[in-house]
C-alpha cells in the first residue's frame, strides 16, 4: 500500500497550500461568519432505551474547508452525519445539543424546512454506490430529479445542466449515461454519478459518508481528486467520513478522531499526524501499513469497542489503553484544548492524570 | 428450454385471451338473441344451430355464455381495481409511516381478512338493493386486504433501502418517494396479487349470482346459469355443464397466470 503512507508523508510534510487552510476552532457560543455547519454538544439516542448512540459531539465546518471524521465501524461517523441530514433511522432520535446551518438552527426546523434544504444546501453521498442509486430510473431522470425540485428547471435546462455535471466528475460520453441504468454502469462511474446528484444544485455542505470505501484503490483516488478540485472551483465544504487515515490526510483540512460515540481528538491534519495526542489516535497511527515494515506483525489495537451497553463511568478507550491508570476508570476525560485547534480527551495528554495519581 | 413456470404462465395467458376475446366479441355480436324464449325449442343438446344447446326457455346458451363471460371480466375488473386503490391507500400509509398507524390499520385489514368473505358480500349486497353495481363493489372490499398487505410489505422492504434514503437525501417529497421510488419495486408483486385476486373475484360473483344476489334475471351469468340448470341436470347435463366449466377455465387461467408469474419472480430475486 505505498499510495496510503505517500499520502500521510504529503500531508506530516508543510505545504505552501496549507497555510491558507482554515485552521481555527472557534469557541463555544462564537458565530463565525466563515463558519457554514456548526455542531454543539449534539447527542443521539436510541429511542427505546434512550441510551446515547453519540454524544457530546462539537464540531464546525467552514466554508470551502474539508473536514474528516476518522473513526472504526460503529463509533457514530454515520449516526452523525445523518442527524446532520436529518436522516436518522426510525430507532434512533435526535437527543441534547445543536446544530446550525448557515447559523440556522437545524433542531428546530419542521420536517418540510429540512426538506426543503436537503439536496439545496446541503446534500449527502452514500457508501455503497451500488445500492444507493434507484434500480428502476434512469440516471437522467435521477440526476434531473433535484434540478427540477430546486432549482426549478425545465426538462432540456435541467439535462443540459446534468451533462454538465456528469462531465465535471470526469465521466466520458454523458450524454449517453444519462440514457442508461444503474446496472450498466461500473462502480466508479456510479459514484461519480452520486456526486454528480449531490452536487448539481450547488450546496453549500458536501456530506460524504466513506464515499470511496467500495471502490478500489486508483478509482479511490480518482474520486477524492474529484472531490477535490470541486472543493476549489465551488468552494464547497465538505464533511468527509472515513475509517481510512491515509485517505483522510490526503484530502482533509481539520480532522476530528471519533471513538465509541465521541470525539476523542481533533485538529488539523498537519497536527494530529505530526503530533498525536490520544492513545487511540497514536494506536491508530501506528497501525498503517508501511513500507519500511515489511515482514513485520502489523501493529493492531488490543481489544475491542466497548458496546453501547458497556460503556462505564470512565474513558470509553480505558479497556484498551495501554496508559490507563484509576482516574480513566472513574471520570470521562473533557475534550480539552491544547494549543491552536488542537483539542484531545485524555487525562494523559491533560496532564491532569500525573498530579491526581501521585 | 423454456421453464415450467414461463409455461405456466403462457397457458394461463392463453386462456384468458381466449376467454377475453370471446367476451369482446360479445360487446359487438352475439348468435342469438340472449333473452328470446322459444318454448317450443327448450333443453335441445347442442348441435349445429345451438353450440352449447338450449335452456329451459329455449334460450342459446352460447350465447348466454357469451354474454355472461362479459360480465364476469367486468366485475373481475372494477373489483380488482377498487381493491388495488383501496389497497394502496391502506397499504402504503401502514408501510410507509410504519409504527402505530401501521398498527390500528393492519388489525383493520386482519378484522376484515377473518371474516368469511362469502358472508360478508352477502351482507354488504342484501344492506343494499341486489344489482351488479353492489356485487362489484362488495367483491372488491373483499379484495382489499390482500393487496394491502402485499403493498405494506414492499414499503417496509423498501422504504429504509439506500436509493430510497438517498432519495430523501436529496429533498425529494413524501409524494415522490412513494411513487417514485418505492412503487416501482412492488409492481411484480402486485401483477401477481391483481391476477389471483382476479380469479377470486370471478368465483365470489358466480357464487352470489348462484345465490340469486348478483347478476338479476333476465340476465345472463354463469352463477344464475347454473342455478336454473340444477333442476334439469339429469335431463339436459349440457345446461349446466357450459356455464361451469366457463368459470372452472377462467379461475384457472388467471391462477395459472398469477402463479407462474410469482414463480418468475421468486427466481429472479
Amino acid at each position: 500500500m505505498p499510495l496510503l503512507t505517500d499520502w500521510v508523508k504529503k500531508a506530516i510534510e508543510p505545504e505552501p497550500s496549507s497555510q491558507q487552510r482554515n485552521c481555527r476552532l472557534p469557541e463555544a457560543g462564537e458565530r463565525d461568519e466563515d463558519e457554514l455547519l456548526a455542531v454543539r454538544n449534539l447527542s443521539v439516542n436510541v429511542k427505546s432505551s434512550s441510551r446515547p448512540v453519540i454524544e457530546g459531539i462539537d464540531l464546525t465546518v467552514g466554508r470551502g474547508e474539508i473536514v474528516g471524521i476518522v473513526g472504526e465501524s460503529g463509533c457514530g461517523k454515520s449516526v452523525l452525519s445523518l442527524s446532520i441530514m436529518g436522516l436518522l433511522p426510525s430507532a434512533l432520535k435526535l437527543g441534547g445539543g445543536e446544530l446550525r446551518l448557515n447559523g440556522q438552527s437545524l433542531h428546530q426546523a419542521s420536517q418540510r424546512q429540512i426538506r426543503s434544504m436537503r439536496g439545496k444546501h446541503m446534500s449527502m453521498i452514500f457508501q455503497d454506490p451500488m445500492t444507493s442509486l434507484n434500480p428502476t430510473l434512469t440516471i437522467g431522470e435521477q440526476l434531473t430529479e433535484s434540478l427540477r425540485l430546486h432549482l426549478k428547471l425545465g426538462g432540456r435546462e435541467a439535462r443540459e445542466r446534468a451533462v454538465l455535471w456528469l462531465r465535471r466528475t470526469g465521466l466520458p460520453r454523458p450524454e449517453a449515461i444519462l440514457s442508461s441504468y444503474p446496472h450498466q454502469l461500473s462502480g466508479g462511474m456510479r459514484q461519480r454519478v452520486m456526486i454528480a446528484i449531490a452536487l448539481c444544485c450547488e450546496p453549500e455542505l458536501l456530506i460524504a459518508d466513506e464515499p470511496t470505501t467500495a471502490l478500489d484503490v486508483t478509482i479511490q483516488a480518482q474520486i477524492l481528486d474529484v472531490l477535490f478540485r470541486i472543493r476549489e472551483e465551488e468552494q464547497t465544504s465538505i464533511l468527509f467520513i472515513s475509517h481510512d487515515l491515509g485517505v483522510i490526510a490526503e484530502l482533509c483540512d481539520r480532522v476530528a478522531v471519533m471513538y465509541a460515540g465521541q470525539i476523542v481528538e481533533q485538529g488539523t491534519v498537519e497536527e494530529l499526524f505530526e503530533s498525536p495526542q490520544h492513545p487511540y489516535t497514536i494506536g491508530l497511527m501506528k497501525s498503517i501499513p508501511k513500507p519500511e515494515k515489511k515482514g513485520m506483525r502489523l501493529y493492531a489495537i488490543p481489544g475491542t469497542v466497548p458496546s453501547l451497553h458497556d460503556r462505564g463511568e470512565g474513558c470509553r478507550f480505558q479497556s484498551r489503553c495501554a496508559h490507563a491508570a484509576a482516574i480513566c476508570l472513574d471520570a470521562m476525560p473533557a475534550l480539552e484544548h491544547r494549543g491552536g485547534s488542537h483539542a484531545v480527551r485524555c487525562f494523559l495528554a491533560s496532564g491532569e492524570r500525573r498530579e491526581m495519581d501521585v | 428450454m423454456e421453464s415450467k413456470s414461463t409455461l405456466t404462465m403462457r397457458l394461463g395467458l392463453a386462456i384468458i385471451a381466449l376467454l377475453g376475446t370471446m367476451a369482446a366479441v360479445s360487446l359487438l355480436y352475439v348468435p342469438y338473441d340472449v333473452n328470446e324464449m322459444n318454448i317450443a325449442g327448450r333443453l335441445q343438446s347442442p348441435g349445429a344451430l345451438h353450440w352449447f344447446g338450449t335452456d329451459n326457455f329455449g334460450r342459446d346458451i352460447f350465447s348466454r355464455v357469451m354474454e355472461a363471460s362479459k360480465t364476469a371480466f367486468l366485475v373481475g375488473a372494477v373489483a380488482v381495481t377498487i381493491g388495488l386503490v383501496a389497497g394502496f391507500i391502506i397499504g402504503a400509509t401502514a408501510g410507509y409511516l410504519g409504527g402505530w398507524t401501521d398498527e390500528v390499520l393492519m388489525r383493520m385489514i386482519d378484522a376484515l381478512l377473518a371474516f368469511p368473505g362469502i358472508l360478508l358480500a352477502l351482507i354488504l349486497v342484501t344492506v343494499f338493493e341486489p344489482n351488479l353495481f353492489q356485487t362489484m363493489i362488495a367483491i372488491g372490499v373483499l379484495s382489499v386486504p390482500n393487496f394491502a398487505r402485499v403493498i405494506r410489505s414492499g414499503f417496509f422492504q423498501y422504504k429504509e433501502a439506500e436509493f430510497v434514503v438517498a432519495a430523501r437525501g436529496l429533498g425529494a417529497s413524501h409524494a415522490t418517494v412513494i411513487l417514485r421510488h418505492v412503487m416501482p419495486h412492488i409492481v411484480s408483486p402486485i401483477i401477481v396479487a391483481a391476477s389471483l385476486s382476479f380469479s377470486t373475484a370471478i368465483l365470489v360473483e358466480a357464487a352470489l349470482s348462484y345465490l340469486g344476489l348478483g347478476v338479476q334475471p333476465p340476465d345472463p351469468s354463469w352463477g344464475r346459469m347454473l342455478s336454473e340448470s340444477q333442476s334439469y341436470i339429469g335431463k339436459a347435463p349440457w345446461f349446466a355443464l357450459a356455464p361451469g366449466v366457463f368459470i372452472a377455465l377462467t379461475v384457472l387461467g388467471f391462477n395459472l397466470l398469477g402463479d407462474g408469474l410469482r414463480d418468475l419472480r421468486d427466481k429472479k430475486t
